[in-house]
C-alpha cells in the first residue's frame, strides 16, 4: 500500500516536475479526493442498490441466515451487520461497508439454496472477515489511488500530444536531459495505469486468500468454506447482476471461465486467486 | 560530546515509549479479555431465561416425569447462584446435561415434539448453546493473543512487573466428555 502511495505521488511529482506546472498534481488530487470522500461514505448504498439487493428480515425463511451472522460476530467480537438478500440463482456473496459499525452482507438465493449450513458459514465467516480487516476500506483507497494514476498520465499524455506544457527557458542548460526525462516520464504515462491496475488486482487476491485463512480461524472449520468454494466454483451460472465494477467484490469471481487453463498473464488479471489453491489452502489448514 | 548525549537520550526515549505501548497494549487485550468472558455469561444468561417456558410446555405433555423437572429446575438454579468462575462453569455443564436429557426425553411423546412451542423453544435452545459456544470462541482468542503478547520475548521479562497473569482458555471439551449421568 504504502508502495503503490508513493509510486503515484511520484508519478504526480514527476509529471509536475517535467512541465513545471503544479496546477495537474493539484486538479488531480482534488479530483481524488472528492472522489474518495464520495466512495467513503456511500459506496456500499451504492454497491448494494447496483445489485438489487434487498434487506432481509429476521424471520424465517431467513432466521438461520440472521443466526449464522450474529454468532458469527459474536465469535468475531465484530457489530452485527445488515443482511441483504440478491435475487439471483447464482450462489454467491459480498460484504461492503468502510468499517465494521457500517457493514453489510450480502447473499444470493442461489447460495441459500446449494449450500448446507457449515458451507454457508463457511461463506458468511470470509465476508465477515472481509469487514474486519478493513478490506472494504482498503481497496476502494486503492481503486481512487489507480484512478489517480490515470488521471495524471491522461493529462500528461494530452499536453504532450498537443505539443503544449509551457517549459522553462533554455537558459538553463542539459536540454538532452530533459529529452531524456521527458521520454522516460511517456513510457511511464503509458505503463503507469497498466501497472496501476495490476497492483491493484494482486492486492484484491492477497486479500482474498487472508479473508480465507480469517474466516478459517473464525469458524475453526476450514473445510466448511473449501466444501463451499467447490460447489460454487462447479455452478455453471453466470451472476447476472455483477459486473466488472463489482466483481472484486463477491466471494468467487461472478464471470464463469470455459477454460481452467489460464497463462500467467492472464492469472494477473484475475480479482480472485483461483479456486483450486484457495481449496488446497483451506484444507492444507486442517492439521491430524 | 553533546551528540552521544543527545544519543543516550534518543535511546532512552525510544525504550521508555516501547515500554509503555507494551503496558497499554497488555492492558487493552486484558480488559477485552474480561469483557469477553462477560459475554459469556450474557450468552449463559438467555438460556437460563428460556429454560422456565421449556419446563412448562414438556410438563404440558410428560406430566409424570417429575424427577426430570426438578433436576433441571435445581440444575438452572444452581447455575444462576454459582459464585466465581470455576464453580460457574461447572454447574453450567450440569445444566447442559440437564438440558440433554429433557430433550432425550420428548423423544419418548410425539405429541409433544409436533408442537410449534416446542420446535421453537428447541431452536431458540439450539442457537443459544451455538451462541454460548461462539462467545467461548471469541473469549479463547483474546486469551490467546493475550497470553502471547506476554508470552513472547522480550515481553516476557516485563510481563510480572505489569502484574501480568495469563488467563485460562475455557476448555469446555475436558468437561463435556463426562456425560453426566441422569436417570429418569
Amino acid at each position: 500500500m504504502g508502495f503503490f502511495l508513493v509510486f503515484v505521488i511520484g508519478l504526480g511529482y514527476l509529471l509536475s516536475y517535467v512541465f513545471d506546472n503544479q496546477l495537474i498534481l493539484v486538479i488531480a488530487v482534488v479530483i481524488a479526493v472528492v472522489q474518495a470522500l464520495v466512495s467513503y461514505y456511500y459506496s456500499d448504498s451504492i454497491t448494494l442498490a447496483v445489485s438489487g439487493a434487498k434487506e432481509v428480515p429476521r424471520k424465517e425463511p431467513f432466521l438461520d441466515l440472521h443466526r449464522i451472522v450474529e454468532n458469527l460476530s459474536i465469535a468475531s467480537g465484530l457489530p452485527q451487520p445488515k443482511i441483504y438478500l440478491i435475487d439471483d440463482s447464482a450462489p454467491n456473496a459480498f460484504a461492503t461497508g468502510r468499517d465494521p459499525k457500517h457493514a453489510s452482507i450480502a447473499v444470493t438465493n442461489g447460495l441459500l439454496d446449494k449450500l448446507n449450513k457449515t458451507e454457508l458459514e463457511g461463506v458468511i465467516a470470509h465476508e465477515l472477515s472481509h469487514v474486519g480487516n478493513y478490506d472494504i476500506r482498503l481497496m476502494t483507497v486503492v481503486v481512487v489511488l489507480v484512478g489517480v494514476v490515470a488521471l495524471l498520465s491522461d493529462f500528461f499524455l494530452r499536453w504532450t500530444w498537443f505539443g503544449g506544457g509551457r517549459r522553462r527557458s533554455d537558459g538553463e542548460g542539459g536540454g538532452q536531459a530533459q529529452l531524456v526525462l521527458l521520454i522516460i516520464a511517456i513510457a511511464m504515462a503509458i505503463l503507469a495505469p497498466l501497472a496501476a491496475t495490476l497492483i491493484q488486482l494482486a492486492i484484491s487476491r492477497k486479500r482474498e486468500f487472508l479473508a480465507d485463512a480469517s474466516g478459517a480461524l473464525l469458524t475453526r472449520y476450514p473445510e466448511g468454506l473449501a466444501s463451499a468454494l467447490e460447489k460454487i466454483a462447479k455452478d455453471p451460472e453466470p451472476l447476472e447482476v455483477a459486473n466488472k465494477a463489482t466483481a472484486h467484490l463477491y466471494i468467487e469471481s461472478p464471470f464463469k471461465k470455459s477454460s481452467e487453463n489460464r497463462g500467467l498473464m492472464a492469472g494477473l488479471f484475475d480479482t480472485h486467486p483461483p479456486v483450486a489453491e484457495r481449496i488446497k489452502k483451506l484444507r492444507a489448514m486442517i492439521s491430524k | 560530546m553533546s551528540i552521544v548525549l543527545w544519543a543516550i537520550i534518543a535511546v532512552i526515549a525510544i525504550l521508555v515509549i516501547w515500554f509503555i505501548a507494551l503496558f497499554n497494549g497488555i492492558v487493552r487485550l486484558r480488559n477485552r479479555t474480561q469483557e469477553a468472558w462477560s459475554d459469556i455469561d450474557v450468552q449463559l444468561k438467555r438460556r437460563h431465561d428460556l429454560i422456565p417456558n421449556l419446563i412448562e410446555t414438556v410438563k404440558g405433555y410428560a406430566k409424570h416425569e417429575k424427577e426430570l423437572f426438578e433436576k433441571v429446575t435445581q440444575a438452572r438454579a444452581d447455575a444462576i447462584n454459582a459464585k466465581g468462575a470455576e464453580e460457574a462453569a461447572e454447574k453450567e455443564n450440569v445444566l447442559t446435561g440437564a438440558l440433554k436429557s429433557v430433550f432425550a426425553v420428548a423423544e419418548n411423546y410425539p405429541d409433544l415434539k409436533a408442537t410449534a412451542n416446542f420446535q421453537k423453544l428447541q431452536d431458540e435452545l439450539t442457537d443459544t448453546e451455538n451462541k454460548i459456544e461462539a462467545a467461548r470462541r471469541f473469549y479463547n482468542g483474546n486469551v490467546r493473543d493475550f497470553n502471547t503478547k506476554i508470552q513472547v520475548f522480550p515481553n516476557n521479562m516485563f510481563a510480572d512487573m505489569m502484574g501480568a497473569k495469563a488467563f485460562e482458555m475455557y476448555a469446555a471439551a475436558g468437561e463435556e466428555k463426562e456425560t453426566p449421568q441422569v436417570k429418569f
